[in-house]
């Protein structure tokens, strides 16, 4: 959910953007990472962890935790908490390590 | 392969300073982070600082930031955006960084000043991995940089001044605080932030922590527990929380790959947040060459990372021989705040900390 009124803050967004994730369409906004328009959108559930396949979303949000590897535009194990949204990106549900291409 | 005088690893309060200070002396600085823009944790500030005016006291974190970006601008310093520093050669005293997404590149430096900052710890407790935990410093990013609320009733573990001002920022992004929990007997926070959440309503249970998190794929809710005075949980104090975040704040560690990778001396030092480096007082590490400041240093507030930062970028400049005619009264006026910053009773921690970092460093 978005912050509408803000006693100290005012959020100027950028563009909309449109992205994927896992086939779905969804909006975002320019200036804002791939794992803030997700929440946004609803979406808490990131990646898993490799052993058992729990869920995990973010934990840290600066790129420290690497909770939040996710593949964007085919690359996998994107750090989503700092990685910019763009217009057009293909944001999947990682499965396992990720394949170098 | 970039050459420079100084390098500053992380451009938050104490790398910003440190750019600053070395630049005034007169030495070329590049300034690298792995970030999109420079601040650091700072942007993300919204509550007003404390401290003295040449610290910038009353002033919102976010705007710090401004001014010693501002002031950056004024000087000729290199800055670096989305490069990260992966590594050091020891050997040839070089820095490999990711800039982007794919380009590998080096980083030569006379000196260097790392000022990598720190990362939230977490806590134990079945089901700490659940999404709808996050870090309280997350939380923050999210809602005060992003304008995203991270759900809508949240459970805030651990009442030091982290707790209670994320606490106070969830409140004002219109989001629903349980309560506030923290192990420890007393609020470890400062009275002031603590008495802001009160008035509000929101409940500071001490001598509680998490039992356990449960929830279906994302985070439902929490049972906590009350605890005796040697952190043992109390059979029958359980009590359910209906939540569906829960912010963890129970402090920072020091943020250090790159100085154990550079092969500084390192030791463990529970109240400076962790394994911290050995450090003389002009925050040279035992490496020479390499400096250290802020939160890799030892964990504190911006306030004082701003004056070490300070302190390391004077010191980096001025050893290659650079000077603007002022360094021996800045670096004193460095040295003589962060005693003060430090002699008071909120000081004591660090102050204990370093005082057995030096005597466990001989």
């Amino acid at each position: 959910m978005r912050i509408e009124s803000h006693p100290i803050l005012e959020f100027k967004r950028g563009n909309a953007l449109k992205f994927i994730f896992d086939g779905q369409e969804m909006v975002g906004y320019e200036g804002e990472t791939i794992a803030a328009a997700l929440h946004a959108n609803g979406v808490k559930i990131l990646s898993h962890s490799l052993k058992e396949g729990r869920p995990r979303g973010f934990y840290c949000a600066i790129g420290n935790c690497s909770s939040c590897l996710m593949k964007v535009n085919g690359t996998p194990n994107v750090r989503v908490c700092t990685e910019p949204l763009k217009d057009g990106m293909v944001v999947e549900t990682q499965h396992g390590k990720g394949v170098i291409k | 392969m970039i050459k420079t005088d100084v390098a500053i690893i992380g451009g938050g309060p104490a790398g910003l300073s440190a750019a600053i200070a070395a630049a005034d002396m007169g030495a070329h600085v590049t300034l690298v982070d792995r970030n999109q823009e420079l601040g650091g944790q700072l942007l993300k500030q919204t509550h007003m600082f404390f401290g003295s005016r040449e610290e910038y006291a009353s002033t919102r974190g976010f705007d710090i930031a401004n001014i010693l970006k501002e002031e950056l601008k004024k000087r000729n310093v290199d800055v670096l955006l989305n490069t990260t520093v992966v590594g050091y050669y020891k050997d040839d005293g070089v820095w490999g960084m990711e800039h982007g997404e794919d380009k590998f590149v080096k980083l030569k430096a006379k000196k260097t000043v790392v000022a990598t900052g720190a990362m939230e710890r977490h806590l134990l407790f079945p089901n700490n991995d659940l999404p709808g935990i996050y870090g309280a410093g997350a939380v923050q990013t999210l809602m005060n940089q992003y304008g995203v609320v991270p759900g809508k009733r949240v459970l805030m573990v651990g009442a030091g001044n982290i707790g209670l001002i994320v606490s106070y920022q969830l409140l004002q992004a219109g989001v629903e605080v349980a309560a506030i929990i923290d192990a420890a007997p007393t609020i470890g926070g400062y009275l002031v932030h603590a008495s802001k959440v009160r008035r509000q309503g929101v409940p500071i249970m001490t001598s509680y922590t998490v039992k356990k998190a449960y929830g279906n794929g994302v985070l439902e809710g929490a049972t906590i527990v009350k605890v005796d005075n040697r952190f043992q949980p109390i059979p029958g104090t359980e009590m359910d929380m209906d939540i569906d975040t829960m912010c963890i704040a129970v402090g920072l560690n020091p943020l250090v790959e790159l100085l154990w990778q550079a092969g500084c001396e390192m030791r463990y030092i529970p109240q400076l947040g962790g394994h911290v480096p050995v450090k003389d007082e002009n925050y040279e590490t035992t490496v020479e060459g390499i400096y250290v400041a802020g939160d890799a240093a030892e964990i504190e507030e911006a306030t004082s990372a701003m004056v070490e930062g300070r302190i390391a970028g004077l010191n980096a400049a001025y050893t290659m021989g650079f000077d603007n005619g002022h360094y021996c009264d800045e670096r004193e006026k460095a040295i003589k705040r962060l005693q003060d910053l430090r002699s008071g009773p909120v000081g004591v921690k660090i102050s204990n900390g370093l005082l057995k970092l030096a005597e466990e460093a001989v």
